[in-house]
């Protein structure tokens, strides 16, 4: 059994649930920092990553995050979620929670009347995974640590840094489940790992 | 392959707006307030419905300049209002690049029967409902966010309260429903029938519903989330109350944690004076705005 939590500060949380269901998963809504201590995997979803950030710093949550990353538990961040993840914001002094070596752009397609949706080759996820993109980031460059899982266009969609994964579009908002059942899995494999070397200690 | 104002991409949009508040704004500097207090988007205006009301007369589509000076300020999307049917209005503020765009009744209505043709644009819609009939009619004509009309710039949560119940009864009926009782019932509300049955299958609406129309304190965004919205608009409750900043922000935390009385307590301490407010029953008719649109 994994327990994993979608961030539910603000943004499109029921979807992520719905797209999380998986045998032996339980998930869990996550608005205290106190929830992050059971947890084996989290989910940060899309939304405004301005409003989330100054609501990450007004409960608290900034180094609790940091501190689940660190505890090698693994995140998945879309749109909203992977900005805050990534370690530098393009036109920005400093990134937010800083966990993934990558530089990010906001808005990067442009507004919404350039929002789109296509299909993509995702590694490891599968061909032709519906991809929506709402007033999307990119991810401009990543550091040699990283694994460029998706590109539409040349430019780079999804990422891999070892146990976080992100992505620019929103899976969650189709009814294709193929990313968040990849990220599933990683939780539950991180889990066995984690009991392992618990057992061996 | 890339499709652009696809009803996903379109919904969607809102979908990301969920658990947030959007707030008026007439300026740069309001913009600027409201997305440091956490704002998910604001709405650009030329003024806010309690001054629409205290002015008379028609109100229009704000000055394109007002609505550029925003989007120029704030990174978080920047929504406008078009009249009632005003095709050229909502065309012109597709073209300024506005992320959604609210077919008010805020505004004058410029077409007395007919509202937008609203899936002929790329540009994701809002618009205002008192009850399922027209709610359903407005997804029908292609809008991809609803909220409730209530009662703009009158700070009285009372119609907000009204049409929210109104809404949520009506779904719960529907998801109820047989099938085989559907078709009268998509006559008497005046509602499409397949969008009657995507409500009975899925038990929910197609899209993200809003609060909006007198929400003026922090209790008052909590409430409309525990009557079932998905977040709240703010016209004239933040820039009309003593303190915006203060207001703005703990009505952000309210709806964030709106089911924590303590916090919702503790962030309504001090906060000075809400907008002055209205009473319904002394409004003339010809100045209730939620009896504009069909």
């Amino acid at each position: 059994m994994v327990k994993i939590g979608v961030l539910a500060l603000q943004g499109a949380v029921q979807e992520h649930v719905k797209s999380l269901k998986a045998p032996e998963a339980e998930i869990v809504i996550v608005k205290r920092v106190d929830q992050l201590d059971d947890l084996d995997g989290l989910v940060f979803p899309g939304g405004e990553s301005t409003t989330m950030r100054r609501l990450v710093d007004k409960y608290d949550f900034f180094e609790p995050l940091q501190k689940f990353a660190q505890a090698k538990k693994p995140i998945f961040g879309t749109c909203a979620g992977l900005i805050l993840m990534a370690n530098h914001i393009v036109h920005e002094t400093t990134g937010h929670l800083q966990m993934v070596n990558m530089d990010v752009e906001r808005n990067a397609f442009g507004r919404q009347r350039e929002s789109f949706e296509t299909r993509l080759s995702v590694k490891g996820v599968g061909e032709d995974v519906e991809a929506v993109f709402i007033r999307a980031p990119l991810i401009r460059n990543v550091g040699e640590d990283v694994d460029v899982l998706a590109t539409y266009d040349g430019e780079i969609v999804a990422a891999c840094q070892g146990h976080l994964l992100a992505c620019s579009f929103h899976p969650e908002l189709t009814d294709d489940t193929r990313f968040h059942q990849y990220f599933v899995q990683m939780v539950r494999e991180s889990k066995e790992t984690a009991d392992d070397t618990l057992a061996v200690t | 392959m890339a499709d652009r104002g696809t009803d996903r991409v379109k919904r969607g949009m809102a979908e990301m707006q969920k658990g947030g508040v959007i707030m008026d704004v007439v300026n740069a500097e309001q913009a600027k307030i409201a997305e440091e207090a956490g704002a998910v988007a604001v709405m650009a205006l030329e003024r806010v419905p309690a001054d629409i009301r205290a002015a008379g007369g028609v109100a229009r589509m704000a000055d394109p300049t007002i609505v550029e000076e925003v989007m120029n300020a704030v990174s978080i999307p920047v929504m406008a209002k078009a009249r009632i049917g005003h095709i050229v209005e909502a065309k012109v503020l597709e073209s300024l690049g506005v992320d959604y765009i609210d077919e008010s009744e805020v505004l004058t209505p410029a077409d007395e029967v007919y509202h937008l043709d609203k899936s002929e644009y790329t540009v994701p819609f809002v618009c205002g409902a008192r009850d399922l009939g027209e709610a359903m009619r407005r997804v029908g004509e292609g809008a991809s966010m609803l909220r409730t009309k209530g009662e703009p710039g009158t700070g009285n949560i009372v119609e907000a309260v009204r049409h929210m119940r109104m809404v949520q009864s009506e779904l719960k009926k529907i998801s109820g429903m047989s099938k085989d009782e559907l078709m009268t019932e998509a006559k008497n509300l005046g509602a499409p029938y397949e969008l009657l049955l995507d409500i009975k299958e899925t038990g929910k609406l197609p899209v993200v519903n809003f609060a909006a129309g007198g929400i003026a304190t922090p209790s008052d965004a909590s409430l409309m989330m525990q009557l079932g919205a998905d977040g709240v608009f703010v016209g004239s409750g933040i820039f009309k109350s003593d303190h915006p900043d203060k207001f703005a922000r703990a009505i952000v935390e309210a709806t964030t944690h709106y089911q924590d009385y303590d916090l919702i307590g503790r962030l309504s301490r001090g906060l000075g004076t809400a907008m002055q407010g209205i009473e319904i029953s002394n409004l003339d008719p010809s100045e209730r705005m939620q009896d504009r649109g069909w």
